[in-house]
Formats: C-alpha cells, structure tokens, sequence
C-alpha cells in the first residue's frame, strides 16, 4: 500500500488514498505505516479522509501502527467517515486515539 | 409472468426491487471484499439508509473474515450468503464447509479491554463484539459438516443509531 507522507512543524502527516483498510489490505497498510513512521516527527496523524471503511483486521493494524511508534512519539487519527467512526466508537478505541476533524486540525491548534 | 417472482429466483441486479440476494463465493479476502461491494449495491436499491447499509457491512465483514481465516484457516473453500428482507428485518445467512466454532457455539461478546499502557493494547479479537454490537439476532448451528450463522439486522433506520 502506498501511502503519502509531510512534514509540517513537528507534525508528520501520513495520508491512506485507498477506500479500505480491510483483511486483504491490512498487513500491506502495517508494513506501508512501518516504512512512513521509521523516521522523522514524533507527533503523526493519521489521515483517514480517503477511507470508507474499516474492518477488525485493519483496526488491529492501526492500533498496531500506534504501538510499534515507540515511547515519547504519538499517532493521532483524523477525518474518520461515518462508517469507520462506527468501528471505533463500537470498540472503544475512539476513547484510546486522539481523533481530530481533519489532519490539519492539529497545525491550527498549535499556530492559533 | 409475475416480475416480482422471477426477480426474487435470480437475486439482485435483475429486478428494481430484488429481495433477495444469494451468492457463493470463495473463502478469499479479495472474494469478501468484493461480495460487500455487490452486497452494498444491492441494500442502496432496496432504499436501506447509508447508516444500517454500513453496520450491517460491518457484520457480514467480520463474521465472512472469520469463516476465512478460522473456519478454513485460509485454505480454498466455499461460503454461501443467502440475503432476504424479511418483515422483521434483513436475514442473514452464511454457510461454510470450514471447521466449527470452538465448542460449537456463539463466542461471548464482550469487547476487548482497552487498558491505558499503550503496549497492552488489543490488536484483535474485536469481530464478535462487532457483530453482535451491529446485528440484533446472531444465531450459530453446525449441521453435519456446515456451519451456519444466521444474523438479523434491523433495517429501520435510528435503532442503533448513536451519532
């Protein structure tokens, strides 16, 4: 999977272009995350503008994502659809991920 | 010829208003992915809200990846979706020639913890509490060597709605 990457004041984004993290897609999207995050910021957010929906295999990449960033660096989510809010909300992992409306959300914070 | 009647034999794609969808596919993610794509097509004419059509997308993804990666452990196999829309909602039902869920029954359906150390976080075994968490009925039944889970979601929008 390929994914799409920048860098902002500290703030790495990391864009999914594709419409699904599911079964078949979610160990591509794991090692794509791997490659994206082996450097660079240590806050990154997660763009998930582009994708409609999330399965549990692609929910468990995510997470995975998160923890394999290691101590002292972060992974944030942003501009979640309807139904993969709904994957997130039913798991309670929407408690455990800072979500934001949208990936820029956090720039604006720290500027505004 | 009654157009309803025939539209029911065939399923979806040949009728306005097809209320029934079968299908047999492989035991393939790429196959699952593609049967929600058709399976989505088919809930949008019958005029299902984008809400249900979503959470009842969620329910068949994971109880179809479960027949795949546990039923047949990703070796070739076969699973047949019998859709209808029924008074009391949509019905489900999927069959497979995998092995049987353990003890041949229903897991429970609590969610995974969510503890606050990073590194204890859950990368799995969040499907079975998404199912049940999405469907109002889930049934399970080995039968020789089939499995069979039938699940009913509700199709009146707002029941399970929390925004």
């Amino acid at each position: 999977m390929k994914l799409e990457v920048s860098d902002h004041d500290g703030l790495r984004i990391v864009t999914v272009p594709e419409a699904r993290i599911d079964a078949a897609a979610a160990l591509r999207f794991k090692e794509a995350m791997r490659a994206a995050t082996a450097e660079g910021p240590d806050h990154v957010v997660l763009d998930l503008a582009q994708v409609r929906f999330v399965d549990s295999s692609g929910l468990g990449a995510i997470v995975a994502a998160m923890k394999a960033l290691g101590a002292g660096r972060r992974l944030d989510l942003a501009a979640l659809t309807p139904d993969v809010a709904k994957v997130f909300r039913l798991t309670r992992m929407d408690t455990v991920f800072v979500i934001h409306e949208d990936a820029e959300a956090p720039l604006r914070r720290a500027t505004g | 010829m009654n157009g309803q009647a025939g539209a029911e034999a065939q399923g979806a794609g040949c009728g306005r208003m097809a209320r029934m969808f079968y299908r047999q596919i492989a035991a393939e993610d790429l196959a699952v992915r593609a049967l929600l794509a058709e399976m989505r097509g088919w809930l949008a004419t019958l005029g299902i809200g984008e809400e249900r059509c979503g959470a009842i997308e969620i329910g068949l993804a994971e109880a179809l990846n479960n027949v795949v990666e546990h039923a047949y452990a990703n070796a070739p196999g076969e699973i047949a979706v019998d859709m209808r829309l029924a008074a009391d909602g949509l019905r489900v039902i999927l069959c497979d020639r995998g092995a049987p869920l353990p003890r041949q029954r229903l897991p429970a359906a609590a969610a995974p913890p969510t503890p606050r150390r990073r590194a204890a976080l859950p990368e799995g075994g969040f499907g079975w509490h998404l199912i049940r968490s999405v469907a109002r009925d889930v049934d399970y039944a080995r039968a020789g060597d089939r499995n069979c889970l039938t699940l009913v979601f509700d199709i009146m929008p707002g029941a399970t709605w929390s925004p």
